[in-house]
């Protein structure tokens, strides 16, 4: 086990951070959409109920299915994979952010629009100030995920640490498929504990 | 010698953690068939009092006993299906329906299915409620003095001798609050049973009481028929209470 | 995607319905069963949670973590312990899909009013039976929200086990990717896919006939 890291530490190192650039990426991307998903529905009741709908009908469909389904249209690769990840994280991001903005007292809210408020002001001084921890938890579980459903990508030779698992696999190597999940475990274990941390000082 | 229906021999409590008493060395002596009302402000003990009768709540020191019979010696379970028990938020189960919470305990008690039907449509009409009409829907389903009635119904499901009533109209609004005040002495007259209400509404004590209980942090400041207390207030705390009420009805005299 | 996709997707219905309809029959079998045992072991162990408050601080963040750990992760770990086949498959399913059932059931039990409690015991019920009658049926709405993502997550992880030997459609997915065949890649995803949707419509279904109370007007 420790050998084999010693001996070839790059062949970790790199699906290591080949993931942690596919979850930046698919992460600026998501938030990006979501923000705006957000702010549309927040004129339309209508719109926000279907919005959500649509996306927790793809997030019922699990990863592989999805990337299999994708693959005649985008290929195979990184392109794929970030655009399955990111209509993943619609669904976490939508949902949290639309129910975390809810959550905020509706007496406050009334207050605001009372003194005259538009929707945008109200949005960007009241609400988002109020509900932060619960947007910033959104970002957490869709962090989370993302880490996961990123391993499922080497399956489309999108790399990261699902490589070294497919490596394994395919090459029947205890060592590298203990490797790769320990990683994969280690990184969504880390990630999720310092987010978590964060979450609660806000 | 008649035996007391409730008698509180020295009763007090005192919460875990708390610096004063909730309820301090009460003692009271209940006849069979009284509608006795309990009245005080919010924090004075009246609920802490009322659930060491059902034994929800064991008092710190002292001891009640139920006709004659100190409840320490009975089992908990065995006591609590012998009292009627109707509290503020009703707590009626959602997930069952009007019939199912009214024969709640009559099923744990394997009554049969006759006998269940037969009682609850019985107690659905006592409560003015057209059983046929009511017995199938969910408490969802009803108006909020609708569900105390139905509440009121449960309690009295296994026709217990006692009914612990705390603040049972709380919840409803100031008419209903008037036609289930009639209705609580329709069927306290109509029933031998002896009545506890808990009430922060001095009209409604001493509307309901045959004997009111005033308590003021933890203490029972009189416990006497309305008539005796409006003559002879005990205290400065009941004259005040007095007083604070006469004033009321002047400003409504005011308005004539 | 063009005709010729269609005619690959017919000819495979023609030639291999057999082999489909035991891929679907195996993958539907691993994921009840998983379903079964981890709706066993998370409702024990929520109640075990509740009851014993020492026991929930112990077993709540075991079960955490492991909800944060990738699926795929999980499903591999148990090769050198276990080995490849169905039972590490099943196994490593049940890990994945106990945790939103136990925590569900936790949550479920501890948001029933106190007032109802008070009710239930005031009106004579034992511990046991305000368990069974008041705690148990009004925490199972949320319980069944913790079944449908257990589903979810069976069916979907169910998929990837099919590297470890389960078989399943997985393997019509990954025999696709292997061999560069787009009609085994749609036929694998669409089938997986309408199956996750179609479990989650049947649970959902039969939420809305036992809490019917819950739907009215
Ligand atoms: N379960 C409890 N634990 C600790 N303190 C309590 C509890 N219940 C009531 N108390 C305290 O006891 C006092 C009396 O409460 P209560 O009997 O509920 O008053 P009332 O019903 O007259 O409003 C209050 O000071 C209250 O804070
Ligand atoms: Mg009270």
């Amino acid at each position: 086990m420790i050998e084999y890291a010693l001996e070839y530490p790059d062949k970790l190192l790199y699906p290591l951070l080949e993931h942690i650039q596919m979850l930046v990426i698919t992460l600026m991307i998501s938030l990006i959409l979501a923000a705006f998903l957000t702010i549309i529905s927040i004129y339309s009741r209508l719109l926000s109920k279907t919005l959500v709908y649509f996306f927790s009908v793809i997030y019922a469909v699990p990863s592989i299915a999805l990337f299999a389904l994708l693959i005649p249209l985008t290929g195979l690769g990184k392109t794929t994979a970030i655009i399955v990840l990111v209509l993943y994280n619609q669904y976490v991001l939508l949902r949290n952010f639309l129910e975390g903005l809810d959550e905020v007292d509706p007496a406050v809210t009334e207050a605001a629009t009372g003194i005259g408020m538009t929707k945008m002001q109200l949005l960007i001084k009241i609400k988002i100030p109020l509900s932060k921890r619960a947007l910033f938890t959104g970002i957490r579980i869709s962090v989370v995920t993302t880490i996961g459903i990123a391993t499922i990508a080497a399956f489309i030779n999108a790399g990261g640490l699902g490589s070294i698992l497919n490596d394994g696999l395919r090459t029947v190597n205890t060592v590298k498929i203990l490797w790769g999940s320990i990683l994969a475990a280690g990184l969504a274990i880390v990630t999720n504990t310092i987010l978590s941390k964060f979450e609660r000082k806000l | 010698m008649t035996q007391k229906a409730i008698e509180f021999h020295n009763i007090s409590k005192k919460f875990k953690h708390a610096q004063y008493y909730a309820v301090d060395k009460v003692n009271l002596s209940i006849e069979e068939g009284e509608f006795i009302t309990i009245l005080g402000s919010s924090g004075s003990g009246k609920t802490t009092l009322l659930k060491m009768v059902n034994k929800l709540y064991e008092p710190s020191q002292g001891s009640i006993s139920l006709f004659g019979e100190d409840i320490a010696n009975i089992d908990s379970i065995r006591l609590r299906r012998k009292i009627g028990y109707v509290i503020q938020q009703i707590g009626l189960f959602p997930h069952m329906t009007i019939a199912q919470n009214v024969a709640t305990i009559p099923k744990l008690l394997q009554w049969n299915k006759k006998k269940i039907n037969d009682r609850v449509a019985y107690l659905l009409n006592l409560v003015g409620l057209d059983a046929n009409d009511f017995m199938n829907r969910y408490p969802s389903q009803l108006s909020g003095g609708q569900q105390q009635r139905i509440g009121l119904a449960r309690a009295l499901a296994v026709d217990p001798k006692i009914m612990l009533l705390d603040e049972p109209l709380g919840a409803v609004d100031a008419i209903t609050r008037l036609s289930l005040q009639e209705e609580l002495l329709r069927i306290h007259g109509g029933l031998n049973k002896t009545f506890l209400l808990v009430t922060h509404d001095i009209n409604e004590a001493f509307k309901l009481g045959s004997r009111v209980v005033i308590m003021n942090s933890g203490k029972v400041s009189q416990f006497d028929t309305p008539r005796n207390i409006v003559a002879n207030p005990a205290d400065e705390f009941v004259y005040s209470l007095i007083e604070s009420s006469r004033s009321q009805e002047q400003f409504w005299e005011g308005l004539r | 995607m063009d005709n010729n996709i269609w005619l690959q997707m017919k000819d495979y219905f023609a030639e291999n319905m057999g082999d489909f309809l035991i891929a679907v029959k195996e993958h539907l079998e691993v994921s009840l069963i998983a379903l079964l045992i981890a709706i066993i072991i998370g409702i024990s162990c929520g109640y075990v949670c509740f009851k014993y408050k020492k026991m929930e601080s112990k077993i709540i963040p075991f079960f955490q973590v492991l909800r944060v750990i990738p699926s795929l992760a999980i499903l591999l770990l148990l090769i050198p312990i276990m080995g490849t086949g169905i039972k590490s498959a099943i196994i490593a399913l049940v890990l994945l899909s106990v945790p939103p059932v136990l925590m569900n059931t936790v949550v479920g039990i501890k948001e029933v009013p106190g007032f109802l409690i008070e009710s239930a015991y005031g009106m004579g019920m034992t511990e046991r039976q305000v368990f069974w009658k008041v705690q148990l049926p009004l925490a199972l709405p949320l319980i069944f929200t913790g079944i449908k993502i257990a589903t979810i997550e069976i069916i979907a992880s169910a998929t990837l086990a099919a590297k470890i030997g389960s078989g399943g459609i997985g393997e019509i997915i990954f025999t696709g990717l292997g061999l560069n065949r787009t009609d085994l890649l749609v036929i694998g995803g669409i089938t997986v896919g309408l199956m996750t949707i179609l479990a989650s419509f049947i649970i959902e279904l039969i939420n809305r006939m036992l809490m019917r109370y819950k739907y009215l007007k």
